[in-house]
């Protein structure tokens, strides 16, 4: 069933990060707390207030779903968010895992 | 080269303290972000999709190798390792911490380098002609009037809070490598017939939602006025831009609404009462100043077409097509203006890792009198270099992978970071890109194809130019999967053409073959000679549709 | 909200007459908008107490031209303050050879004073309480300008 997490950008370093359900951040999509529609609106008041506590930045809700390892967020967008580009520069650094996006043939 | 004296030396400084300041009352919590990103901006600093990212000007385009180094140091020690040449002029760093963006800056103006309005709704990074100064065709050097522009809009009181951001770009020469009509304002060096040189002024063209080309305002503009007339359209501007929607705010749209005519007349009543009160006088012993540092440099004597390189290009095919690609006329006999790659086979077009940049600043240092420019394709350019050189320098390029022979063919893409990095992005463009280069790496197969452009935009903001491309693919979002938009027949240059959209767009694991099928047809239908964008031109865009179309 | 006058926070002298309002005993400083300045002019003049007027950023400024030297204050207004449209109000009234305050009111904050006062603005309206002190950081921050005083002839 699909939910919500609450993502923002932590302020000091701008890092993707996630609240988790202890209402601390993380910057591992897969410690992320999933609230259900009921109590998602919650989630998003803590994560503003943590806004305008100045500990980070545009907080909002972004549909997830359950997974294995944690929550995946639904979309492509916020997943490119949570796990990094989908390409990498030779001997820059670690290129992400390969994505589920159309591979040419 | 231009080179920054003690007073600004002395401004960036005090810019490095206003900004270390700045960021700590955002950290302390003095300054919210709705107050602390406009300022923030001003200095080039975003909030991307993963991280900051910081966006460095490189004015008109011209880089030291000091700078170069610099900027992989500042890559490496801060950053990881690469940055992201853009179609701008600019250089963008990706993953930057607030905390320690102080210390970038104040390491940047060491070298006197800096983000100083590379965003905001202010004059941008003015941009220029990447082989000004050396074109064989120039009527004159357009960077020193570039840098006149670059200190008169800095902090510019007036115009730091404008509808939206403001970009010019400057030409030198009638072929135009600046894309001046695609810009806010674009000014072109022409001559009078009494022989002095000034600028064709031209207003309101720009790309994103609403692609338009600008409108000539002014056939010639003497120097002297430049800085009072160019005060004169923002002022009009400022006043009249709408600010009632972001995406109707650029001057394009006001030129649009009320016509190109009734802007020059505008523009001419407040530049008349501008003159009426002196003008906007240039301190005639800057300009002076401004000029030597952009004096051509001594060149040593040098052969013209050295035997050596001669026979090197006689025997070995590589290095002859590398030349004859990647090589461009110089004005002074027995030197050549070399473009290096940015764009190897398999990587994000434009991007260089730290050690890239070291190895470019080396080979500036060794072969093109310190000096680099950085083209608004996103290449990079060794401006004075020896033709006796070339084959040393061809296998120093080759060594970093800079030396792939596609500058101005189908595998130089330009193209906007995309949603890999973009918060803006609605789609990715450098995968595709990636896709595009290596369906067409065969060599033989892309020099047949000849003169061949394809820009690519992760979304309508369009900073991957692809209204501007021989063949534009605007990246957009559908049910949440990538599809691509093509447009045909763009051009940026003085032919300058917004390509026209040819149907439905097409799903990213259909565009390369979409595309390659449209290559194909036009291999098919050219005449002798012709580019594609010319036969784009005369046959129109239905047997590519056809094509693009086609169940694969 | 205080008021900056030379850096310092002063009383406002001013009453600010909304619209078609009353006006004060004629010794009394007054401001009035655009409109009813086009309307009363006359009267307004009459008076004997310091007149001033309050611009919104989209009134044109030639509206003024004639009248800049009934005029001891002009307050111009930041709806917001990425909205510059009053930077060039200010430039072009000072063009036009207006001697008295021109005085910048709505969302003036810190980082846009120095700004604000090089194109000629010298009264400040700020939230801020402590005004004086950022009014004092602004200006301190910069001491190069490239407008007017190196690239273009002063």
């Amino acid at each position: 069933m699909t939910g919500q997490i609450v993502t923002a950008n932590r302020l000091t370093d701008g890092v993707v990060v996630f609240l988790t359900p202890a209402a601390g951040w993380s910057d591992a999509v897969a410690e992320a707390a999933l609230f259900d529609t009921a109590s998602a609106a919650e989630g998003l008041a803590k994560g503003q207030a943590d806004v305008a506590r100045h500990i980070v930045v545009g907080a909002y809700l972004v549909d997830a779903e359950p997974g294995p390892a944690g929550p995946v967020p639904v979309e492509f967008r916020e997943r490119i968010r949570a796990r990094g580009p989908t390409v990498g520069v030779r001997g820059a650094f670690d290129v992400p895992a390969a994505f589920d996006a159309p591979a040419e043939v | 080269m231009y080179r920054y004296d003690d007073f600004d030396r002395a401004f960036l400084e005090e810019r490095v303290a206003q900004f270390r300041d700045q960021v700590a009352r955002r950290l302390a919590g003095d300054l919210n972000e709705d107050e602390f990103k406009p300022l923030r901006l001003m200095n080039g600093l975003y909030l991307q999709l993963h991280a900051y990212m910081l966006r460095i000007a490189i004015p008109y385009g011209t880089l030291s190798s000091l700078q170069m180094r610099r900027l992989a140091e500042v890559a490496q020690r801060w950053d990881r390792g690469y940055g992201h040449f853009t179609t701008r002029q600019n250089i963008q760093l990706n993953w930057i911490r607030l905390e320690d963006a102080p210390d970038i800056i104040a390491a940047l103006a060491e070298v006197d380098m800096h983000g100083i309005q590379t965003s905001g709704n202010c004059i941008r990074n003015v941009t220029a002609d990447q082989y000004a100064g050396v074109a064989a065709d120039e009527i004159e050097d357009p960077r020193i009037w570039a840098e006149i522009l670059r200190q008169w809009s800095t902090n510019h009181p007036e115009f730091s809070f404008l509808p939206r951001k403001f970009k010019i770009a400057v030409t030198g020469a009638e072929l135009d490598r600046a894309a001046i009509r695609v810009h806010d304002i674009g000014l072109r060096m022409c001559r009078a017939p009494d022989g002095s040189t000034g600028f064709e002024v031209v207003v309101g063209g720009g790309l994103g939602r609403t692609p338009l080309i600008g409108k000539t305002i002014r056939d010639f503009l003497p120097k002297d006025d430049l800085l009072g007339y160019l005060e004169a359209v923002m002022r009009v501007y400022n006043a009249l831009g709408r600010r009632d929607n972001l995406y109707k705010a650029r001057v394009k749209i006001l030129v649009h609404d009320i016509g190109a005519e009734r802007m020059a007349a505008m523009v001419d009543e407040e530049f008349q009462a501008i003159q009426a009160e002196g003008g906007v006088a240039l301190d005639p012993v800057l300009v002076a100043r401004i000029q030597d540092h952009f004096a051509p440099p001594a060149y040593a004597p040098a052969p013209e077409g050295p035997p050596e390189v001669l026979a090197l290009e006689r025997a070995d095919p590589a290095f002859a097509r590398w030349r004859a690609t990647n090589t461009a006329a110089h004005r002074e006999p027995g030197y050549v203006i070399v473009n290096l790659s940015l764009k190897p086979h398999g990587r994000p077009p434009g991007d260089a890792t730290s050690g890239e940049m070291r190895a470019v600043a080396d080979m500036a240092d060794r072969w093109s009198l310190g000096e680099i420019r950085v083209a608004h394709e996103q290449n990079l350019v060794l401006p004075h270099v020896r033709q006796a050189d070339l084959p040393d320098l061809w296998r120093a390029a080759a060594a970093i992978g800079f030396a792939t022979p596609n500058i101005g063919h189908l595998t130089d893409i330009i193209a906007c970071p995309g949603m890999d990095y973009c918060a803006l992005a609605t789609a990715r463009s450098i995968p595709i890109a990636e896709r595009l280069a290596d369906r067409f790496k065969n060599l033989d197969r892309l020099h047949d194809i000849g003169p061949f452009r394809i820009n690519i935009s992760g979304c309508i903001n369009a900073c991957g130019h692809h209204h501007v491309g021989h063949v534009g693919l605007l990246g957009v979002d559908k049910n949440g999967e990538e599809f691509y938009q093509i447009t045909l027949g763009g051009s940026a240059e003085e032919d300058t053409a917004i390509g026209r959209i040819v149907g439905p767009a097409v799903s990213s694991a259909d565009v390369v073959d979409a595309i390659e099928r449209l290559v194909e047809t036009y291999v098919d239908i050219r005449e002798a000679g012709e580019t594609f964008l010319e036969t784009c031109r005369r046959v129109g865009n239905a047997p590519f549709k056809e094509s693009i179309y086609a169940a694969a | 909200m205080p008021l900056l006058r030379q850096g310092r926070a002063v009383a406002d002298i001013w009453t600010h007459v909304e619209g078609e309002g009353e006006l004060p005993t004629d010794d009394v400083a007054v401001t009035v908008d655009a409109a009813r300045w086009s309307a009363d002019r006359d009267r307004l003049i009459a008076r004997s107490g310091p007149l001033g007027v309050r611009l919104a950023n989209n009134d044109p400024v030639d509206l003024l031209a004639e009248d800049l030297g009934q005029l001891a204050l002009i307050v111009l207004h930041f709806p917001k303050f990425s909205d510059g449209r009053a930077y060039s109000q200010a430039r072009r009234l000072r063009r036009l050879g207006f001697a008295g305050e021109l005085r910048a009111t709505g969302n003036v904050l810190q980082d846009q004073l120095l700004l604000m006062t090089r194109v000629g603005f010298d009264g400040f309206v700020m939230a801020a309480p402590d005004a004086e002190r950022r009014y004092e950081a602004a200006l301190a921050a910069y001491d190069h300008f490239y407008q007017p005083r190196r690239i273009v002839a002063a």
